[in-house]
């Protein structure tokens, strides 16, 4: 049992939760996720990633997006609640060397767990650019956070509400273009970092994705995560959720996440029904 | 009067038509009166073979002569002197391989089949007394200061924690997922093991005093390291089971709609898939449905995906019968239950459409050559002997590899090439004093019941070195 001792609506759909979990508060590194179980017989077991963590309060901070039925009723809970069980920390931390010059791209909700990564990154000496990503200025989480590692952060929206009206990869290749890139780190929706990957392919810069496949147990049991990198086949709970993003079988990942579709939207479509919730809101 | 010439009394199953369509509990268990009948046909010879065929010593001629008298709890208690969970092993031992295996009767009647049902009637007395509140309270020594950390809760880390509580010892309990029981609860299927019976079996480990932490990864969320230095434990038992699924690395394993057995059946079980009224957990729906591997795992697969609803279902293994690793009577249920079983035949490839999912598998067909390492027939791809198995579902039920996690975050332990730990086989220590290991992690894929053996061999030897 876990106890949400603060909860912020970020946007429309979008939550961010601080947790008392003192354990993986203790030994989560950046790039490592948990999975929270509500804790009802029918709960599902979802992946989320960590944000931020508090030693000495013994907190881990997690944001996350209602996109399904499970995550909607996650963010009914409110201050003083309890989740049933959160485990993690899971996967492999982030590599954090000194590279050089790192670009770190976030898109949507992948802007938090970039956080703790970006931060691990400057404080070991790299140039960190940051570009933040999304649909409106809305969705763009943890602004403050991220311009405390990149004051001179860029910014981009779909449609124009802040920052450049577009999408990463425009700001990314100009980046690349001018050659001083070491390294790119991207996190968000599949498409986006597919799309980096292929706009750092052409400049072969080294970069790392953060992947986001479906998962059940979370800890090498299933293999429900498994992924297609170069010829090996590698469980994203265990041997990520970072990889060389040159080596993804994208086409195989989108295959593998729509698994449940139809199963899924019914579901998304009948909790905001029986949680009288409007379509697009939480 | 000795009744061995008698046949074995018959357990009564749920009709194949009808179980189909249910998750119930297919065997419906003995009545009082065949546990006693049954009882009645063991000769009680005086080598009792039986006895060695049993992983864990249980003086079975003993509590089958207290049955016989009708006296169940007496049997109980025998049968408790030396594995911890009857009503379980009763339900998931083969019997037929190990104790029965050795049966005088059986061999007087020259088929195992006909050997005295010794699990039958370890699981009556079991569900006898735990129906009718019976079990009696197990002592416990004087508290000894020494606290154990055991790793896992399925069959190796449940025994061993009950033998260490039993000897006064402060034991934790430290598993990785949502509910205890290890493979018992995500595993082994609702319709052989009923998961109330496991719950129970947790609780009276509770009643000993034994703390269970839920969602805790042994090498993530603690280390050992930081188990015996920071938070006092005085030893560590590593019971943390099997872990990767294998594959068999042929085009198309990663389509949509491949699935290893482990994660159809953590859906189906840990998550109650199964039942929809309550789980928001989905799984694939099937109508053919191929099942790779014809081991206990690919038969608890493959019923289930009958259970859900798929109209065929066939087990893919590519050597004959007599080859099959699965328990006899998981196989005749199988059968019965409309599981076809494709023998002599391997998987090449997997066929996909155009939006990635499973269209079908490519299979050759095998025949059997000489003996391999494991003392079984090798089989051989026949070239040219091709054909598609069309199914919509695949699921791959071949083995796991070990768990690489704690060898990951705790290099000082020894693992062999294939990642098993590598203990002492007197005690089950592992190279890092202090620490031992039992069940999977160090035998591979095995059963319950000698996991269960490990895990109070090393109780035994933990007991004695926090003695010392």
């Amino acid at each position: 049992m876990n106890k949400i001792v603060f909860k912020e609506k970020l946007s429309e759909e979008v939550f961010h939760f601080v947790v008392e979990a003192p354990q993986i508060a203790e030994n989560v590194k950046p790039g490592q996720f948990l999975v929270v179980q509500q804790g009802g017989d029918g709960d599902e077991r979802i992946p989320l990633t960590v944000a931020d963590h508090d030693v000495e309060k013994g907190t881990v901070s997690m944001v996350f997006q209602a996109v399904g039925e499970s995550t909607h009723r996650l963010a009914l809970l409110n201050e003083g609640d309890y989740i049933g069980h959160v485990l993690g920390p899971l996967g492999t931390p982030s590599e954090i060397e000194n590279f050089g010059h790192v670009v770190c791209v976030g898109g949507g909700i992948g802007l938090a767990p970039l956080y703790p990564i970006a931060k691990a990154l400057k404080e070991k000496g790299n140039k960190v650019t940051i570009i933040a990503g999304a649909r409106n200025k809305d969705l763009l989480v943890m602004m403050k956070e991220h311009k405390s590692v990149d004051p001179n952060i860029i910014i981009t929206t779909d449609d124009g509400s802040l920052g450049l009206k577009g999408v990463v990869t425009v700001p990314l290749k100009e980046l690349c273009e001018k050659g001083d890139v070491d390294r790119v780190i991207a996190i968000g929706p599949p498409i986006m970092m597919k799309f980096c990957e292929k706009t750092t392919k052409e400049f072969n810069i080294p970069t790392i994705v953060s992947l986001n496949t479906l998962m059940v147990d979370g800890t090498g049991m299933c293999g429900c995560c498994r992924v297609q990198i170069g010829d090996k086949t590698k469980f994203v709970c265990v041997d990520g959720p970072d990889f060389d993003a040159h080596l993804v079988d994208w086409d195989n990942m989108f295959a593998r996440m729509g698994t449940y579709k139809e199963q899924e939207k019914e579901a998304h479509h009948k909790c905001h029904i029986d949680l009288q919730l409007e379509e697009g809101k939480a | 009067m000795n009744r061995a010439k008698e046949h074995t009394e018959i357990m009564k199953n749920q009709d194949p038509s009808v179980r189909i369509n249910n998750m119930n509990e297919v065997a419906l268990g003995y009545t009082k009166e065949q546990a006693i009948l049954e009882s009645e046909r063991c000769l009680n010879c005086k080598t009792k073979p039986c006895v060695n065929g049993c992983p864990v010593g249980i003086d079975i001629p003993k509590f089958l002569s207290e049955a016989a008298v009708g006296d169940f709890d007496k049997a109980l208690s025998t049968i408790k002197e030396s594995s911890l969970f009857p009503s379980i092993c009763g339900r998931v031992c083969p019997q037929e391989k190990q104790c029965q295996k050795e049966c005088t009767v059986g061999k007087m009647h020259k088929s195992v089949d006909e050997a005295v049902a010794i699990g039958r009637v370890e699981r009556f007395v079991a569900d006898y007394e735990r129906e009718n509140g019976k079990e009696s309270k197990p002592v416990i020594a004087k508290k000894t200061g020494k606290k154990v950390a055991i790793v896992g809760s399925g069959p190796a880390g449940a025994a061993c924690a009950a033998d260490l509580a039993k000897n006064g010892h402060e034991v934790h309990i430290f598993e990785a997922l949502h509910e205890a029981g290890g493979v018992l609860t995500y595993g082994i299927p609702e319709f052989r093991l009923p998961k109330a019976i496991v719950k129970k079996e947790f609780e009276n480990l509770e009643a000993l005093g034994v703390k269970i932490h839920l969602d805790t990864l042994v090498g993530r969320t603690r280390s050992i390291d930081q188990l015996m230095n920071e938070d006092g434990f005085n030893a560590v038992f590593i019971g943390s089971g099997a872990g990767l699924p294998n594959f068999l690395n042929i085009p198309g394993e990663n389509a949509v709609g491949v699935l290893s057995a482990n994660e159809y059946l953590s859906r189906i079980n840990l998550m109650k898939a199964y039942d929809t009224s309550i789980s928001r957990t989905p799984y694939p729906r099937a109508k053919r449905v191929a099942v790779f591997g014809a081991g206990n795992v690919a038969m608890d697969a493959s019923r289930t995906a009958r259970r859900l609803g798929a109209e065929s279902v066939a087990i893919i293994y590519r050597r004959g019968e007599e080859e099959v690793p699965a328990r006899k009577e998981e196989v005749a249920h199988a059968k019965e239950e409309g599981i076809e079983f494709m023998l002599l035949h391997a998987p090449k490839e997997i066929l996909t459409d155009e939006n990635g999912r499973v269209k079908g598998v490519v299979l050759y067909e095998c025949k059997l050559g000489e003996p391999d390492a494991s003392g079984r027939r090798r089989p051989e791809i026949i070239q040219g002997s091709e054909k598609v198995y069309d199914c919509d579902l695949v699921l791959v039920a071949i083995g796991n590899a070990s768990n690489p996690l704690i060898k990951m975050t705790t290099p000082e332990i020894e693992t062999n090439q294939r990642g098993n730990f590598i203990v002492n086989p007197d005690t089950l220590e592992t190279s890092m004093k202090g620490v031992y290991a039992g069940g999977d992690i160090v035998l591979g894929a095995a059963t319950v019941i000698l996991a269960m053996g490990q895990g109070r061999k090393a109780a035994a030897a933990i007991n004695k070195y926090l003695a010392e």
